[in-house]
């Protein structure tokens, strides 16, 4: 029973963590990225798009491509959408929260509307599924059944969940401990001042956009493809994108605790299926819980103005050279 | 421009940027105008490839969906004002620079309240009463929804945008939660039409119109959000706030208060939409009553920049293609998503020609300016 929760939080969690790892890295270089949902849908229906066109290219499908080709659409489909972000708001130092709405606008409605139509366009109609390359991506490791409660905690997952949790330990590592990390946090913070130490503010921008936005379609990607067993259902993602944005600021903007956080989060959204006896109008006030959270972490943090624990200073301002 | 060159090393970027002055007005909309221009190309573009259909015939067709019949205009006229009213609702905070992305929140929160409204007392008390004392309370709500995040915001420095982001869904499980008590019937999950036959706590229908009240209360506001942020003291505090806070407390002006009474007036806004979603048009409500307008505001507001008056246009080019990619969907059964996939092309082209506005580009070898 606890293993089952535990699992289920875990499976729930891993595409807010991917979301939210994304969003950090963003946040860092001072990109409030708000087209983050969008992204997701985006990095979702991409992969389901390079599956589906993949299984119907080829009589057989091979397991190797079957995971190759969907991961790259997905990473590309997320990358360029970020691309465009970036450009608008940096090359072009556009207002980041109205590119960052407009963006998500596109991405829901492309996910929705490929996921919808993407059979009727290119194919016999039907429901969208790729279920053989979704059957790949949910393969597990072969002993996980044979460990009990331990297996079903720690193994019983497709490799997209592992790969998430080391991304987001890299992304913790880099940002703390290397040279890298900490020119892009002088960029969130003051990038005049990393400007005037000859760190090249535009390229760190652009990559930490970009990079981040590709990890973040990665959490949609995984929704689709492990989470959901490869069927696409319109407004199936939900109001995930959000929450890997609300998990960004439960985390204080650090990858490692956006690890557990995710579990934190996950575990909210299942839990009202846990305890007995729950009406439906309690599980509606459990699924406020998360939101509530970051709300009350976005305030005590505001009140303690603890330095390490705020938003990048510059978060959400384009950045022009000449402006004083 | 060439007194200015510089001699040319090897390292120095090619293209030089520089913030323009005001550009003159027929020149800035000019280039808005082109954007718009490129970005219905690329959609119809867009449109021609998914369904083979003839160019000419995707904007008749959108047309034809806007303003087809007597029944398609109206509820052209319902959309256009709802989102402008949503819009208007958000105006005086961006301009005081309070990123309120809670619009959407604040609506619902309205919208909640004229349901609850119309299901305690909507038989009980006679409608000319009932809808005074709705539009109070909804004002109300969307009211508490405001100030909240204006509060930490005003006291602690919250981060305004993320709180009110937040807000929003903490509205959506409210409305959950309440559809559990309100459905009908039992286990439907849906509130259904509400006093269907009685129609109590349901707006007046005008000379037969049932939409036309709510574009003539939106006209009002349009020209009333106008005169108050171009004309009275609020406003001009609040383009103050808006410049610079600090200015604005060394000429005297008491930022908190600014800044609460601002988000209060843009909370109550959104209240009065959902009593015109509710009241008004639905006369149900469920999680989807406000359907994301209250994000697509924020860009119409943004787009308008902030002048309540354009903003009808900025409304109604949203709502056009809302509806004709709409039509077009109809038409080739497929999905109806596809009219955000448009509204995002126009909205890029039109974020982008923004920059084209307000800097100047100078190649510097040809000294040739673009516009």
């Amino acid at each position: 029973m606890f293993a089952t929760i535990i699992n289920k939080a875990i499976v729930q969690g891993i595409p807010l963590l991917y979301g939210s790892t994304g969003e950090i890295i963003t946040e860092k270089s001072g990109n409030l990225n708000l087209g983050i949902p969008g992204i997701m849908y985006m990095g979702g229906i991409a992969g389901v798009m390079g599956a589906y066109f993949y299984e119907k290219s080829v009589a057989v499908p091979s397991p190797v491509w079957c995971i190759i080709i969907p991961l790259i659409a997905s990473l590309i489909g997320s990358a360029l959408l970020a691309l465009i972000y970036s450009f608008l708001t940096i090359s072009l130092r556009a207002n980041q929260n109205v590119t960052g709405l407009a963006l998500t606008t596109f991405g829901v409605g492309f996910g929705d509307f490929f996921g919808g139509s993407l059979t009727k366009i290119f194919g016999e109609g039907g429901n969208l599924s790729v279920k053989v390359t979704a059957d790949y991506y949910k393969t597990t490791l072969p002993f996980a059944d044979d460990l009990g409660a331990f297996g079903k905690i720690f193994f019983s997952y497709g490799f997209l969940v592992y790969l998430a949790i080391i991304i987001a330990l890299i992304s913790a590592w880099v940002l703390k401990k290397t040279r890298v990390g900490l020119h892009l946090r002088a960029v969130g913070e003051n990038p005049a001042t990393a400007d005037a130490a000859g760190i090249n503010v535009t390229k760190y921008k652009y990559l930490a956009t970009v990079i981040g936005g590709a990890i973040a379609g990665l959490g949609g990607f995984y929704f689709i493809m492990d989470y959901t067993g490869g069927s696409w259902t319109n407004g199936g993602f939900g109001d995930r994108g959000w929450l890997a944005i609300a998990l960004v600021i439960f985390a204080l903007w650090k990858p490692n605790l956006g690890i557990i956080g995710s579990v934190i989060f996950g575990g909210l959204y299942i839990a009202y299926a846990y305890i007995s006896g729950l009406s439906r109008s309690a599980s509606a006030i459990f699924n406020m819980l998360p939101y509530v959270v970051t709300i009350l972490v976005l305030i005590i943090t505001s009140i303690r103005s603890k330095k390490e624990n705020q938003p990048p200073a510059s978060l959400g301002l384009a950045y022009f050279r000449e402006e004083r | 421009m060439s007194n200015k060159k510089h001699e040319k090393r090897s390292s120095e970027p090619r293209i030089h940027i520089a913030k323009r002055d005001d550009m003159i007005w027929y020149k800035s909309w000019g280039v808005r105008l082109i954007a718009i221009v490129l970005a219905l190309i690329l959609c119809a573009l867009v449109i021609v490839l998914l369904t083979g259909y003839d160019p000419i015939k995707v904007y008749g067709s959108m047309i034809y969906g806007n303003f087809g019949t007597t029944r398609k205009m109206w509820n052209m006229l319902q959309k256009l004002s709802i989102l402008l009213c949503v819009s208007l609702a958000v105006t005086p905070a961006f301009k005081m620079k309070f990123w309120n992305i809670g619009a959407e929140g604040q609506s619902l929160i309205g919208a909640l309240t004229a349901a609850a409204c119309m299901i305690y007392m909507g038989n009980k008390i006679p409608n000319a009463l009932l809808i005074p004392i709705m539009t109070v309370l909804c004002i109300i709500a969307g009211m508490i929804w405001g100030i909240i995040p204006a509060y930490f915001k005003a006291k602690f420095n919250t981060n305004e945008t993320l709180f009110t982001l937040m807000m929003n869904y903490v509205a959506t499980q409210l409305v959950v939660f309440c559809i559990v008590f309100w459905e009908n019937p039992k286990d439907s999950n849906n509130v259904g039409i509400i006093n269907s036959s009685t129609h109590g706590g349901w707006l007046p229908t005008l000379f037969n119109q049932k939409y036309l009240l709510i574009v003539l209360i939106v006209a009002v506001i349009t020209i009333a959000m106008y005169i108050y942020l171009r004309y009275s003291k609020h406003g001009y505090e609040i383009s103050v706030v808006g410049e610079s806070e600090n200015t604005a407390r060394y000429v005297g002006i008491n930022v908190k208060k600014v800044i609460l009474r601002t988000m209060a007036l843009s909370g109550g806004l959104c209240g009065i939409t959902g009593l015109l979603l509710v009241a008004g048009t639905d006369h149900t409500i469920t999680t989807t009553t406000i359907g994301g307008i209250g994000f697509t505001a924020i860009m119409v507001s943004w787009l308008a920049k902030f002048n309540p008056i354009i903003m009808t246009l900025t409304s109604f080019l949203i709502v056009f293609l809302e509806r004709g990619a709409g039509e077009i969907a109809t038409t080739f059964q497929l999905n109806h998503s596809i009219s955000d996939i448009l509204t995002g092309i126009i909205l890029f082209f039109i974020i982008g020609s923004e920059f084209f506005v307000n800097y100047k580009i100078t190649l510097r070898k040809k000294h040739k300016e673009e516009a």
